[in-house]
């Protein structure tokens, strides 16, 4: 499939958070020159990765899965030969998620030209993108197998999408936020990503990343097992 | 299938089906629409999961072992489920991954299936620029691909052109000929008459009469039948009368037929003599239950 496609969704999966970079960057770079004592540019470049894997993946998962289930009944074709449920969400979240985790690296790349320093960790970057990707992946098959049309579809980015990119530290340190705000936060998956990339760019913090590495993981854990359970009762009546 | 049921919501879509399919056999599954054709082949293929009954698919008891019994068995579905962005090959080659062929055997598989389905002039073409009859026998190539013992086709010629229909019949065949079993459900008797080497006639859920076509011609409809002509009124009249002295008949569209006239002679009214079909057995046995 991804033969098909690579050249409009790698462009539309690159090109976005890199627009979004430049402008946040240069645009408010001007009013605000440091945020937690890193060149704001920087501090974007670096928030950006985790929104360019957040959308690539749960954008992907959601409209495509819809379209493959409901419009097209490629699910449907799967599950006559010996592929089960839990197949396909697997796959589609490995495939999607690994994607977006790869694409993830385009906005790293753009800050290096705004002088962001290479160091060594930043090649956990992808394993990080990679992790979170395949998560967001998931989650997005469980919100294309609650709905039954793309309109359905547009609750979840105003309701859920967009409050996760929002708060999840990607724009502005959560520091400057009120507590509650920022206990839920914690919550959000987004924000142990921008946390684990900040860190893979500026410097470790072993103890606090094994803890963001693991909740990454239940996340996905989480994200799959619903996903599974909401496709099967879509798809086997 | 024995004694399977399936509900939905308020539906009885399937109501206590007995089914016995044997082996190498193509088997017809007549009925009218919403009779519970789709259903029944939809649990057959797991996709669907009983209310209750026992369910034997190849020797697998389904649902649990249905993943081993689709692993040996092609379905082609009533309404098209291509990957229609994809390239003809490419859909092929996709579900030979799917059924686990191993590499060495995908592509000899996809140019036999190209092969089968006459698709080989457009094997690089995307899917969805196909003929709807192309596409329906690209559906049957696939479905295929890794030469399944037993091979659920659904419908497979409805809304196609009559050279089509065909075509496809005569790729039925061939399926039949070279040793699997085939579960075909149609709505067309003619299409069940020509291939089928027993049927069953399905209404409202389960199984109303089953066998050769000759032997379901000779139970419920005799050697010859008589079709009657009159107005509406006459006919209700007639049939009323027939009903009375238990002479079995069906309406035929603007006649009526009755039934086993060999055997009722100088009892019937005028009309034209015929030897009768499949489709007397069908609506004598499932016309008051159309939808």
């Amino acid at each position: 499939m991804f033969r098909y496609y690579w050249r409009t969704r790698t462009f539309a999966a690159v090109v976005e958070p890199v627009i979004m970079l430049v402008a946040f960057g240069i645009g408010f770079g001007k009013l605000v020159s440091h945020v937690a004592g890193i060149p704001y540019i920087q501090f974007v470049g670096t928030g950006a990765v985790a929104t360019a894997v957040l959308f690539s993946a749960v954008f992907s998962a959601m409209f495509d899965s819809l379209y493959k289930r409901r419009y097209q009944r490629v699910y449907d074709a799967m599950l006559a030969a010996p592929v089960d449920v839990d197949e396909i969400v697997t796959g589609e979240a490995l495939f999607l998620g690994t994607r977006a985790g790869l694409y993830g690296i385009a906005p790293l790349l753009v800050a290096f030209c705004f002088g962001l320093p290479p160091k060594p960790t930043m090649v956990l970057v992808p394993l990080v993108g990679v992790l979170t990707g395949i998560g967001f992946a998931a989650l997005g098959m469980l919100f294309s197998a609650m709905v039954s049309t793309y309109d359905g579809l547009s609750y979840v980015i105003s309701g859920v999408i967009t409050p996760l990119f929002l708060v999840a530290g990607t724009f502005f340190p959560l520091t400057r936020l009120p507590d509650w705000l920022r206990s839920l936060a914690l919550l959000n998956p987004l924000y142990h990503c921008v946390e684990l990339i900040r860190h893979c760019a500026f410097g470790l913090h072993p103890g606090a990343d094994l803890v963001h590495v693991a909740a990454l993981a239940a996340f996905a854990a989480l994200a799959w097992a619903l996903a599974v359970w909401r496709t099967r009762a879509r798809l086997v009546v | 299938m024995c004694g399977v049921f399936k509900r939905f919501g308020a539906v009885r879509a399937v109501d206590g089906l007995e089914l016995t399919v044997p082996a190498g056999l193509c088997y017809g599954l007549l009925g009218p629409n919403g009779a519970g054709k789709s259903t029944a082949m939809r649990i057959l293929t797991g996709q669907a999961i009983a209310d209750a009954g026992a369910i034997e698919v190849l020797g697998y008891s389904l649902p649990e072992q249905s993943k081993l019994a689709r692993a040996r068995m092609g379905v082609c579905p009533q309404e098209s489920n291509l990957d229609v962005d994809l390239c003809v090959r490419d859909v092929l080659d996709v579900f030979a991954r799917l059924y686990r062929l191993p590499s060495r055997a995908r592509a000899d598989a996809v140019d036999r299936a190209l092969a089968l389905s006459g698709l080989q002039a457009r094997a690089g073409d995307r899917a969805v620029t196909l003929s709807g009859g192309m596409q329906r026998r690209l559906l049957i190539a696939r479905a295929l691909i890794h030469e399944p013992e037993l091979v659920l086709l659904d419908e497979p010629t409805v809304g196609l052109d009559p050279q089509i229909r065909q075509e496809l019949w005569s790729l039925i065949v061939s399926l039949r000929e070279r040793g699997a079993t085939v579960l075909m459900s149609t709505h067309y008797i003619e299409e069940a008459e020509r291939l089928a080497d027993r049927v069953a006639i399905m209404s409202a859920g389960r199984v109303v009469a089953e066998g050769t076509p000759a032997e379901l011609i000779r139970r419920h409809a005799g050697r010859e039948v008589v079709d009657v002509d009159g107005s509406a009124a006459h006919l209700r009249e007639l049939r009323a009368l027939a009903d009375s002295d238990g002479l079995p008949t069906r309406q035929s569209g603007p006649s009526l037929t009755y039934l086993h006239a060999d055997a009722l002679d100088g009892r019937l009214p005028a009309g034209v003599r015929r030897s009768a079909n499949l489709e007397d057995v069908f609506v004598r046995l499932t016309g008051d239950y159309v939808e």
